[in-house]
């Protein structure tokens, strides 16, 4: 536990240590709130409107409208960031020939991929919680309900869990930067979309299409329900990532 | 205390070493020497742990390098070629994850990044980022990190590479005042550094070992002939052939301006009869002088010599 800790602390000192961290967090925050000041007033408008015309009847749900999502799009620039976030975590250890002092050190290789692992996750979770001023704005202007929110928070760090899980592998493949962000970004997005093969394809291999798409379980996580089969689909996600992150350095020994 | 038993490493289809055995016991200094691509450094970085040999092993204390490494790799204090620094972290912190990794207590860690600080005399950086030190520095702060944890085996490989000669000169010191205490392994491809450093040295050629031994009996059974140094002052053309005429004389070459290599028979005691044909033909002794065999020479005669039947 001790050697995880203090790989994933160097680890976010040199995130923190290098503009990288800040620019990404910026360029995700700016983004993100422009997306929500948008669907913010889209709902406002809306409101207003149904107010007017009291016939329509309509219930206006700030979790559905709002909330929601303002998560599907935060779900779709962290697809975009992460890659980022992750691509250096093995391939600069590499590059640099840091790596040997790791690989020298009574550590366990395991140990170095959940400190790596964590590391991300952590720079991962401070940039949503620095988006959280959104929602949190929201519980003071409206009533949302909490229990969707925090719900939705789990399925998204669930998702960025996947995420850096193919980061820090695709990171293990190779000392290049580059090639390690286009690869997670590549199979990031492939299993984001692997899904729309359902409607074409025959009922069965649809439903299999379906579970595998990394989008398709958060739905549930959103409208606050938390499923066992959504939790081991992302739980199984993240730790195969890492079996495969472990296996790639391990045998890189013997080559 | 290190035991190699036909150790053999492939990369690929290449074969890096082939079949080394050598002991080194608890307390040696020991100089690995052989060009670039030998194999030193695979041998290093298999004693370290870090690559599994394709067949034959390693022990240090009776640990195996691949079914106990854990047990290896508190014990041993490695500085690759390249040394492992990070560039964007202080030198104290960066001591201090190494400290840290290495299992050294939380508490303990503080006085022990003290001590290496303290040794390896960077305590004035310390509190500067690595990537924005020199060169020399850096290898101070490499070196640092492989004996934070007070390792009984420091594995140094090409430790003064890419040193300025006065840098060379303080890291050097450095490893002299450490191998009092810890056991060294230490290779180079520079010469003179492992005849300064070393008590016994293994050459390494073609990922095969050449020879083992103390640099006085690598002299000793190498040296096939001697060799004296003539200085003169008249240059005649007939110095060479002079020399050609003596009984013992094997060869006679050109050194630099006025000096001429000759090599003799071992024993023949030349010099007498040197000076009187000096003095005989007038060519005016400057100096006269036996060469001791250098590590070079042994080095090269060694390498070479593997060589020729092949060719």
């Amino acid at each position: 536990m001790r050697n995880i800790w203090l790989i994933a602390k160097r680890d976010m000192g040199s995130y923190f240590n290098s503009p990288i961290f800040y620019v990404v967090t910026t360029v995700f925050l700016i983004i993100y709130s422009y997306i929500f000041i948008n669907i913010l007033s889209f709902f406002s408008m809306q409101s207003m409107q149904s107010g007017q015309f009291q016939q329509m009847g309509m219930a206006l749900n700030i979790n559905e409208m709002v909330i929601e999502p303002s998560f599907q799009n935060m779900a779709v620039i962290l697809l975009l960031i992460i890659p980022i976030i992750t691509m250096r975590s093995f391939s600069e250890e590499k590059k640099s020939k840091t790596f040997r002092l790791l690989l020298s050190s009574p550590v366990h290789l395991k140990e170095i991929v959940l400190g790596k692992f964590f590391a991300c996750m952590i720079v991962v979770g401070l940039m949503v919680l620095l988006s959280s001023y959104s929602v949190i704005f929201l519980f003071f202007i409206g009533e949302p309900d909490i229990g969707p929110v925090l719900t939705g928070y789990l399925g998204v760090l669930l998702m960025a869990g996947c995420y850096v899980s193919v980061g820090v592998f695709a990171s293990s493949l190779t000392e290049n930067q580059i090639v390690a962000a286009v690869i997670t970004f590549g199979f990031s997005l492939f299993m984001w979309v692997i899904g729309w093969g359902a409607q074409s394809a025959d009922s069965s291999t649809g439903q299999v299409l379906e579970y595998l798409s990394i989008i398709e379980h958060m739905d549930r996580f959103l409208k606050g329900m938390v499923e066992t089969s959504d939790l081991t689909y992302y739980l199984s996600f993240i730790i195969f990532g890492l079996f495969l992150c472990h296996r790639t350095l391990d045998s890189n020994r013997w080559r | 205390m290190i035991e190699v038993e036909n150790l053999t490493r492939y990369y690929g289809t290449r074969r890096a070493i082939n079949n080394i055995s050598f002991q080194i016991e608890k307390g040696e200094v020991v100089g690995f020497l052989g060009p670039n691509g030998a194999g030193k450094s695979t041998t290093m970085n298999i004693i370290s742990c870090i690559l599994p040999a394709s067949s034959g092993s390693a022990k240090i204390n009776g640990f195996d390098t691949f079914e106990q490494s854990l047990e290896i790799r508190k014990i041993i204090g490695y500085l690759p070629e390249t040394p492992p620094i990070y560039p964007d972290m202080t030198v104290a912190d960066f001591l201090k994850f190494s400290a840290g990794i290495r299992g050294i207590n939380s508490k303990k860690i503080p006085s022990a990044v003290e001590r290496v600080i303290e040794k390896c005399s960077i305590k004035d950086v310390s509190h500067r980022i690595i990537g924005r030190l020199s060169k020399g520095y850096q290898q101070r702060v490499g070196l640092a990190q492989a004996m934070v944890h007070d390792p009984e085996i420091l594995i140094l490989d090409e430790p003064t590479v890419g040193l300025d000669p006065i840098q060379i000169i303080e890291i050097r010191k450095l490893i002299q005042e450490l191998a009092a205490e810890h056991t060294i392994i230490l290779s180079s491809h520079i010469l003179p550094e492992i005849t300064q450093i070393c008590k016994r040295v293994i050459i390494i050629n073609e990922g095969e070992i050449a020879a083992v031994d103390s640099l006085g009996g690598l002299t000793a059974s190498l040296r096939k002939s001697e060799r004296l140094s003539l200085t003169v002052r008249n240059s005649e053309n007939n110095i060479e052939e002079g020399l050609n005429n003596l009984d013992q004389v094997i060869s006679v070459s050109l050194g630099e301006e006025n000096q001429f290599f000759i090599e003799c028979e071992l024993r023949s005691n030349l010099q007498d009869e040197i000076a009187k044909l000096a003095l005989e033909k007038n060519w005016g002794i400057v100096e006269l002088k036996p060469v001791p065999m250098t590590l070079e020479d042994i080095f090269l005669k060694l390498t070479l010599e593997e060589k020729e039947p092949a060719a």
